[in-house]
């Protein structure tokens, strides 16, 4: 059961959660560059590959990917989790401090909501198996 | 979308959040089964790392649940309104996915972890309504 992550793996989720969020955020500019796609107009997608917002959004989504397959590789998806959710905080504070969107009190109740997701996290193991627990460590968890 | 019933509706975003569940959990199978990918890069170099993912079976099959659910996306997306299929469909996955962790995965899910998936279920609804 692995209790501490290294820097370079804090690194890899603090990765996981810009790459995810300013992926979708440059997508989602991109997207609204090119404006709407729809079943008769599938040409209009392969146009939306040439705009600059949509090749970097797809490069970042593409190493969100790779981030969270290798924190996968030695943290629990309960542990990842989090991480990954994480993004849509960063998404809003973006939309709030640099597009001066309002929030409605409803998202900053679900930003705080999140972010103490993570602060229970953060203290957890990284790496739990039930099945194959480290001397010493069992812990019976909640059962369901 | 207003002549949808609400038992498609939310057979769509049930359907939705399966395909999705399927596919973290059998991917992070694949993840346990690998090993440390940063082990494996320094051994096997980065191509290495890329060739082991992409031969394990467990994760060729999570990687199809998760185009299936892609697809099931869009075909909800085609019949419920968005305000509706992303934070339900958010909030299963998150809660999904700690069960399916626990009981398929074998991950000690504790009471911490709980209170975790139930605020971030909670608080992706919150931000995406």
């Amino acid at each position: 059961m692995k209790h501490r992550l290294a820097p370079s793996q804090y690194a890899v989720l603090l990765a996981v959660v810009l790459t995810a969020s300013f992926g979708d955020a440059l997508l989602s500019r991109g997207m609204a560059q090119v404006g709407p796609a729809d079943i008769h107009h599938l040409g209009l997608l392969l146009h939306a590959l040439a705009n600059p917002n949509i090749i970097v959004g797809i490069f970042l989504l593409i190493g969100f990917f790779a981030c969270y397959m290798t924190a996968l590789s030695w943290a629990d998806l309960t542990f990842v989790m989090p991480a990954t959710a994480f993004g849509n905080v960063v998404i809003a504070l973006i939309s709030r401090f640099m597009l001066h969107e309002h929030l409605t009190l409803s998202r900053w109740f679900g930003i705080l909501l999140l972010t103490s997701a993570v602060g229970f996290v953060a203290n957890t193991p990284a790496r739990t198996d039930l099945s194959n627990p480290a001397p010493g460590t069992e812990d019976p968890g909640v059962a369901i | 979308m207003h002549t949808t019933s609400r038992l498609v509706s939310w057979s769509c975003i049930a359907t939705v959040a399966a395909l999705a569940i399927a596919g973290e959990v059998l991917i992070a199978a694949a993840m346990r089964q690998i090993g440390d990918l940063d082990d494996i890069r320094a051994k096997s170099g980065l191509p290495g790392a890329i060739r082991t993912v992409l031969t394990n079976p467990t994760f060729i099959i999570g990687g199809t649940c998760m185009a299936l659910n892609f697809f099931a996306m869009l075909f909800t997306l085609s019949l419920v309104d968005l305000s509706l299929a992303a934070p339900g469909i958010a909030s299963f996955n998150y809660v999904g996915n700690a069960i399916a962790a626990r009981l398929f995965l074998h991950e000690n899910v504790d009471r911490r972890r709980w209170f975790a998936v139930l605020f971030v279920a909670a608080g992706v609804y919150l931000l995406a309504r």
